[in-house]
C-alpha cells in the first residue's frame, strides 16, 4: 500500500494541470493560466465565503502556477486564513504556500506569527512541526523576535516528542543564523550539547547541525561537545552494521551522522584529554582500515556511504595536521582513489589532496603523485575533474617541480575548456613568477601564455610582465629580443603587440646593435601591426614611437612622417589625434636634452603583492568583490579619467604625462581606453590597479598637473576636520603653492619606523626632522623636531598634516598647534601631534613642510611614520589557544601571506627585537618548529579591536621568509603584511 | 547548508524548486534555467559534482546531482556538506518518493507537488538535514496521509481517478 494513494487528489486541480499539459504552445499555456488566475481572483474576492477545501484547492493551483515561473501577487491572505483551520490538510497547504511564497511582508508576518504561536502552544506534535517548519523556512527577523526565546524551551523540554525536538533544533539554527543577537543560548548550552547523547538518532542528526554552527561561533562555550562527539562516533564506528537498524544505510551504520560528527570535530583542535584523543585516533584508524576491507555490497550506495565517512575522516586528519602517521595513511588512501574507476572518488581525492598539499608533513608525499595528476589533467573526460587536477597541480607546485608543472599547464591550455582558461592563465602566470629562478624562463612562459591563450590573458598579466622586466636589468635585453622574435609571427595576439610595443619602446636599444633588429626594422615591425589593433593599443604604440625618437634619433624622420599622416593627426579618435599632434610637436621643438629627460626610461615599480595574485584571490574568494571596493574603484577611476579631460592648449601634456618618471600608466594606453565621462567600471578598476602600483613612487613636483596629484591634493583643500594647517605669520604671506607630492623615498623612510618609535625621519642639506613618539591603546603622541642645519633663518615655516582616507569616514584624527613661522639658523623647534586611531587604516598621514630659504620656496612632503601596528596591544597566549584562534581566522581574505627574500640580517636576536618593536607579543613554544616566530596582538582603534596573529618562517639556507598574517579584519592582514615584508 | 533543491526534467521543466535562501521569483527562475543548462550538458558517467552557476554563488557552492530516467535531482550546497553524503541523501529522497508513490514517475511529481514538498520537509528543514532514516520519514508521511484521508472523505465523497498520461 503506497503512502500516497493516487486517487484522493483534488479534481479541479488535476483537471487544471492536465489542461496546462495539453497546451500546444506557450501562448496557449499563458492564456490558460491567466484564465485560471482570473477565476481564482474572482473566487477569492467573491461574496460567497469559500470553504476550506476550495481555498486549499485554489492555493494549490497558485503553487503550481508559481512553479511554472509565473508571478503570484495574491492569495497570501487566503493562505494565512488556512493556517487557523483545524483541518490538518488545510493548515498544511497554508503553511506550504507561505514557505514557498512569502517573504518578509511585515503585515502578513504578524498574522502568520499569531497562527504559529497558536500552533506551537497546541501541544499537537503535527501542528507544532508545521509551525516550526514555517519559522525555519521564512526565518525573518520578526519571527526571530517573536520566537527566539520560545524555541530553546521546546527543544530541551523533557516531554517534547522526538519529531518536534528535531524540528525545534533546526528551527533554532535558522533563527540563530538570521538573528544571532536574539538567540541567547547561555542557560541552554549544556542541555543542547547533551542532545548528542539522545537516544533517538534523528534528534542527534538534527541537533548536530545546530551544535556545529554554535561551536563555530562560540567554541569555548561548546567545547564539551568534543568528548561527547568522540564517544558517539566511536559507538557508531565500532557497531556492527545491524546494531543501528534503520540508520544503517546499505550496510554502513549511520553514515550521515558520522560525517556530521567528523565535521563538528573539525571546529576544534585535537582533544587535549589523552583518553578522548586515543579513542578518536582509534576511530580514525578503524575508518581507514575499513576502506581496505572488501565491500559488503556491490551497490554504489554502499561504497558512497562508506567513502563519505572516509573523506570526512581524512579532512579531520588534515585539519589536525599533527599525526604524521595518519597523514601518510590519508595521503596513500587518496593516492589509491586518484586511480579509482569511480569518477566521483577521483574528483574528491584531487580536492582533498589540494588541502593536504599545504601541510608541511605531507607536501612531499603529495608530490609523488604528480604524474597521476598530470595524467588526470590530460585524460579526464569531465571538466570538473580536470579543474580539480589543475587546482592540485597549482597547490603542489614548488621550486623543484615548477618548470614541469608550468609546462604541463601551458600545454593543457591549448585544449582547455573555455570555462577554466582564464583561471588557468592566472595560475600559470603566478607560478611562473613565484618560482622563476631565471627571469628569461619567466618571460618565455608569459609570452607563450599570450601566444596560446591571448584572449584569456587579462590586463593584470601583461602589466605584470612589464613591471618585472622594468625592475630587472638582467632580463631586459632578453625580453627585447624575445618579443622582437615573437612579433615576427604573421598573426600575433594584440596583447603580444602591447607587450612588444612597451618593451621595445623602453629597451629596443638593447638589441639595436644587431642589423637584423636595427631601429628601423623594429619600428617597421611594430608599425606593421598598428592598423589591426584597437584604439588603446594604437595609443600605446604611438607612445612607443615617441620613445623610439628619443632612443634612436635616426628614426625621427620616419616616425614624424607617420605621425604627420592624416590617419593619425586627423584621426577621429580624440586620444589618438591628441597623441599624434602632441608627440609630433614635442619631437620637432624639444631639444635632445629635453627629449631625453621627458622620455627617460621608466623607473622601477615598487614591489608589492602581485596584481595577478590579487585577481585570482578575488576570483576565488567568497563574494568576489565587495560593494564598497567596487564603489571605490569607480570613484577613483572617475577621478583619474577626469585627469585626461584636458584642453587642447595644454599641448605636450600627454607627452610629459606619458614620459615623466612617474609610471603613471599613460604609456600603457589606458587613458584612451576609458572615454571621458563614461568610464566603464571595469576599465576603472584596472586603471586603479596599475595606478596604485605607481602611486607611492610618484616623484615630487615634476607632475604637477597630473590627475594623480590632484587626487592627493583633494584632502588639503576641503577637509577641515582632517587636517590642521599651521597658519603662518599673518604678515609674511604663507607660501601659496600647493603641497608637493610625497618624496620618492617617503615610503622607505616610513618603513624604517615600523618597528621603532624614535629616530631621525628625514635629513637633507637644510633640514633635519627628528621624531619621538609613544602610543597607548588607540592614542599616540608624536614629537617632531625640526632642525635648521644652515646658518640662515627659515621664513614662513609652516607644516601641515593631512590624513588620507575618505572625508566622511576619517581613519585618524591628528591634532596639533601651528609652529613658529621663523626658525633661526642652527635652531631647532618642536611640534607635538596628538593622534587618535579611529579605525584601521593603510595610508600614513602626510606631513607637508614649506618654508623660504633665501628667496626660494622649499616644499616637501613626507609620510608620517604612523602605521597601524603602532596601536598594537601585545597578547600572551598558550600554544593551543594560538592555533585554535589561528584556525578560526581561516577565511581566505583574513589571511595575507608573502614569501620574500631577506633584505636584512637573519640573526635571531635582530629578528626578535624587530618583532617586539612591532608591538605584538612574541610567543615562545607555540610553533612546533623552533625556528619560526609567532606573535599575537590586538590592534586598538576607537571603533573596534582587531585581533592579529603572525607567523614568520625564516629559511636561512634560501635566505627567504614566509610571512603569514591572520587578522579578524582582512584589510589589516593585508596592510600588516605589506608593512612587515619590508622589515626583514 | 543546502541552499536549494531543484528537480527538473530532461527538457528543463521544473518539477520542484525549493530555495532555503531568499531570492526574487525572477532570480529563482533564472537559477533553475542556469542550473539546468550546467547539468544537462554533462555526459552520463561523469562525476556528480560541479561548481555552482554564477547566480547561485559561483565556486563557493557545489551542485550535486543525480539523473534518474527523465528527471534531474539537483542539490546546491555550500562547503560544509559532504558531497557523497548529499549524494546518498538524494538517493534516500528518491527511494522515499518511490515508496510513497509506488514506482514514482514524473507525473506523480507534477500532480502532487504539495505531497512532494511535504515529503521533502520531513527530510530537510531550513536547509539542514532533519532526518535521514527512510522508515522514519515514511512513518511521518503515512501519519499525515491518514489524517488527510479522514478529512478528505468527509468533504469529498466522490473519488476522482485521472488517466495516467505518458
Amino acid at each position: 500500500m503506497p503512502a500516497v494513494s493516487k486517487g484522493d487528489g483534488m479534481r479541479g486541480l488535476a483537471v487544471f494541470i492536465s489542461d496546462i499539459r495539453n497546451c500546444k504552445s506557450k501562448e496557449a499555456e499563458i492564456k490558460r493560466i491567466n484564465k485560471e488566475l482570473a477565476n481564482i481572483r474572482s473566487k477569492f474576492k467573491g461574496d460567497k465565503a469559500l470553504d476550506g477545501y476550495s481555498k486549499k484547492k485554489y492555493v494549490c493551483k497558485l503553487l503550481f502556477i508559481f512553479l511554472l515561473g509565473h508571478d503570484i501577487d495574491f492569495g497570501h491572505m487566503e493562505a494565512v486564513n488556512l493556517l487557523s483551520s483545524n483541518k490538518y490538510t488545510e493548515k498544511q497547504i497554508g503553511y506550504l504556500f507561505i514557505s514557498v511564497l512569502v517573504n518578509s511582508n511585515s503585515e502578513l508576518i504578524r498574522l502568520i506569527n499569531n497562527a504559529i504561536k497558536n500552533d506551537l502552544s497546541s501541544r499537537n506534535p503535527t501542528f507544532m512541526c508545521l509551525a516550526l517548519h514555517c519559522i525555519a523556512n521564512v526565518g525573518s527577523r520578526e519571527m526571530a523576535e517573536a520566537f527566539a526565546s520560545e524555541i530553546p524551551r521546546i527543544l530541551v523540554a523533557g516531554d517534547t516528542m522526538d519529531s518536534v525536538k528535531q524540528s525545534a533544533a533546526l528551527c533554532l539554527l535558522r533563527l540563530y543564523k538570521t538573528s544571532p543577537d536574539l538567540v541567547l543560548m547561555g542557560e541552554w548550552t549544556s542541555r543542547v550539547v547533551h542532545l548528542l547523547n539522545d537516544q533517538h538518532m534523528g534528534v542527534v542528526t538534527a541537533a548536530i547541525s545546530l551544535i556545529t554552527c554554535l561551536s563555530q561561533k562560540n567554541p569555548d562555550e561548546f567545547k564539551t561537545c568534543v568528548s561527547l562527539a568522540v564517544s558517539r562516533l566511536s559507538r557508531i564506528v565500532s557497531s556492527a552494521s545491524t546494531d543501528l537498524q534503520d540508520y544503517t544505510y546499505y550496510f554502513v551504520p549511520a553514515p550521515w551522522l558520522s560525517c556530521k560528527l567528523l565535521r563538528l570535530l573539525q571546529c576544534y583542535p585535537p582533544p587535549e584529554d589523552g583518553a578522548v584523543k586515543g579513542r578518536l585516533v582509534e576511530c580514525l584508524e578503524t575508518i581507514l582500515n575499513k576502506a581496505q576491507e572488501p565491500p559488503k555490497s556491490k551497490k554504489v550506495q554502499h561504497s558512497n556511504a562508506k567513502n563519505a565517512i572516509l573523506f570526512e575522516a581524512i579532512s579531520l586528519i588534515i585539519h589536525y595536521d599533527s599525526e604524521p602517521n595518519l597523514l601518510v595513511r590519508a595521503c596513500n588512501q587518496l593516492g589509491q582513489f586518484l586511480q579509482h574507476r569511480e569518477t566521483n572518488l577521483r574528483y574528491l581525492a584531487l580536492e582533498s589532496m589540494c588541502t593536504l598539499a599545504s601541510s608541511e608533513f605531507s607536501h612531499e608525499a603529495v608530490k609523488t603523485h604528480i604524474e597521476t595528476v598530470i595524467n588526470a589533467l590530460k585524460t579526464e573526460r569531465d571538466v570538473s575533474v580536470r579543474q580539480r587536477a589543475a587546482d592540485l597541480l597549482y597547490a603542489m607546485c614548488d621550486r623543484s617541480n615548477a618548470k614541469q608543472i608550468v609546462a604541463e599547464m601551458l600545454s593543457y591550455l591549448e585544449t582547455a575548456d573555455y570555462s577554466i582558461r582564464e583561471e588557468m592563465v592566472l595560475k600559470v602566470a603566478i607560478l611562473a613568477e613565484k618560482y622563476a629562478v631565471d627571469y628569461s624562463w619567466y618571460v618565455d612562459t608569459i609570452l607563450n601564455l599570450i601566444r596560446i591563450a591571448g584572449d584569456y590573458v587579462s590586463e593584470e598579466v601583461w602589466y605584470r610582465v612589464i613591471q618585472i622586466v622594468i625592475n630587472r636589468d638582467d632580463v631586459q635585453g632578453y625580453a627585447a629580443k624575445t618579443v622582437f622574435e615573437a612579433l615576427q609571427a604573421p598573426a600575433c595576439h594584440e596583447n603580444m603587440v602591447k607587450v612588444g610595443g612597451y618593451i621595445l619602446g623602453e629597451f629596443g636599444n638593447l638589441i639595436a646593435g644587431d642589423p637584423r633588429s636595427s631601429p628601423l626594422v623594429q619600428f617597421n615591425l611594430l608599425h606593421s601591426k598598428f592598423h589591426l589593433c584597437s584604439v588603446p593599443t594604437r595609443a600605446l604604440l604611438l607612445s612607443a614611437y615617441i620613445k623610439f625618437i628619443n632612443l634612436f634619433p635616426e628614426t625621427k624622420a620616419t616616425i614624424q612622417e607617420v605621425l604627420r599622416c592624416d590617419s593619425q593627426i586627423r584621426n577621429s579618435d580624440v586620444e589618438l589625434q591628441q597623441r599624434a599632434v602632441e608627440y609630433l610637436k614635442l619631437s620637432s621643438i624639444a631639444s635632445t636634452d629635453v627629449l631625453a629627460t621627458v622620455l627617460e626610461e621608466m623607473p622601477p615599480f615598487p614591489e608589492r603583492e602581485s596584481s595577478i595574485l590579487a585577481k585570482l584571490k578575488k576570483k576565488k574568494g567568497p563574494g568576489a568583490v565587495s560593494v564598497t571596493e567596487l564603489e571605490d574603484n569607480k570613484r577613483e577611476g572617475g577621478e583619474l579619467n577626469g585627469g585626461s579631460d584636458r584642453g587642447p592648449d595644454t599641448s605636450a601634456m600627454a607627452a610629459s604625462n606619458a614620459s615623466t618618471p612617474s609610471p603613471s600608466a599613460d604609456l600603457l594606453g589606458i587613458r584612451s581606453a576609458a572615454p571621458v565621462g563614461a568610464a566603464p567600471a571595469s576599465a576603472g578598476s584596472l586603471l586603479v590597479d596599475v595606478f596604485s602600483e605607481a602611486g607611492p613612487a610618484a616623484p615630487s613636483a615634476a607632475v604637477n598637473d597630473d590627475g594623480f596629484l590632484r587626487d592627493l591634493e583633494q584632502p588639503t583643500e576641503t577637509s577641515d576636520s582632517l587636517l590642521v594647517e599651521g597658519s603662518g605669520d599673518s604678515d609674511s604671506a604663507p607660501p601659496s603653492e600647493d603641497p608637493a607630492a610625497p618624496l620618492p623615498e617617503a615610503d622607505d623612510l616610513l618603513n624604517k619606523f615600523v618597528c621603532k618609535n624614535n629616530g631621525v625621519l628625514f635629513e637633507n642639506q637644510l633640514l633635519q626632522i627628528g621624531i619621538k613618539s609613544e602610543y597607548r591603546q588607540n592614542l599616540g603622541r608624536m614629537y617632531l623636531f625640526y632642525g635648521n642645519k644652515t646658518s640662515v633663518q627659515f621664513a614662513s615655516f609652516t607644516t601641515t598634516v593631512s590624513c588620507p582616507g575618505e572625508l566622511h569616514r576619517p581613519q585618524l584624527n591628528v591634532q596639533t598647534k601651528p609652529v613658529e613661522p621663523l626658525v633661526e639658523g642652527g635652531a631647532q623647534i618642536q611640534q607635538v601631534l596628538n593622534i587618535e586611531c579611529l579605525t584601521d587604516f593603510s595610508e600614513a598621514p602626510l606631513l607637508n613642510i614649506k618654508f623660504r630659504y633665501g628667496g626660494a620656496l622649499q616644499n616637501l612632503t613626507l609620510k608620517l611614520p604612523v602605521t597601524i601596528n603602532k596601536f598594537f596591544q601585545p597578547t600572551e597566549m598558550a600554544s593551543q589557544d594560538f592555533f585554535q584562534r589561528w584556525k578560526q581566522l581561516s577565511q581566505p581574505q583574513q589571511e595575507a601571506q608573502k614569501i620574500f627574500k631577506a633584505n636584512h640580517s637573519m640573526d635571531t636576536e635582530v629578528l626578535k627585537a624587530k618583532l617586539l618593536g612591532l608591538g605584538t607579543a612574541l610567543l615562545d613554544n607555540v610553533d612546533p618548529n623552533p625556528e619560526n616566530y609567532v606573535c599575537a596582538g590586538v590592534i586598538q582603534t576607537k571603533g573596534q579591536q582587531v585581533g592579529c596573529l603572525l607567523r614568520l618562517e625564516p629559511n636561512a639556507q634560501a635566505q627567504m621568509y614566509r610571512l603569514t598574517l591572520r587578522c579578524s579584519k582582512d584589510s589589516v592582514s593585508k596592510r600588516l603584511c605589506e608593512l612587515l615584508a619590508e622589515q626583514f | 547548508m543546502i541552499k536549494a533543491i531543484l528537480i527538473f526534467n530532461n527538457h528543463g521543466k521544473p518539477r520542484l524548486s525549493k530555495f532555503y535562501e531568499h531570492y526574487s521569483e525572477d532570480t529563482e527562475q533564472q537559477i533553475i534555467r542556469e542550473t539546468f543548462h550546467l547539468v544537462s550538458k554533462r555526459d552520463e558517467n561523469v562525476c556528480n559534482f560541479l561548481e555552482g552557476g554564477m547566480l547561485i554563488g559561483g565556486s563557493d557552492y557545489k551542485l550535486i546531482y543525480r539523473h534518474y530516467a527523465t528527471l534531474y535531482f539537483v542539490f546546491c550546497v555550500d562547503s560544509s556538506e559532504s558531497e557523497l553524503g548529499i549524494l546518498d541523501l538524494i538517493q534516500v529522497f528518491v527511494e522515499t518518493l518511490d515508496k510513497c508513490f509506488e514506482n514514482v514517475c514524473e507525473l506523480d511529481l507534477i500532480f502532487h507537488v504539495d505531497k512532494v514538498h511535504n515529503i521533502l520537509a520531513e527530510m530537510v528543514m531550513g536547509g539542514m538535514v532533519l532526518e535521514t532514516n527512510m522508515n522514519e520519514i515514511i512513518t511521518q508521511v503515512d501519519a499525515q496521509n491518514k489524517m488527510e484521508k479522514s478529512e478528505v472523505n468527509l468533504t469529498l465523497p466522490v473519488l476522482f481517478m485521472f488517466e495516467c498520461m505518458t
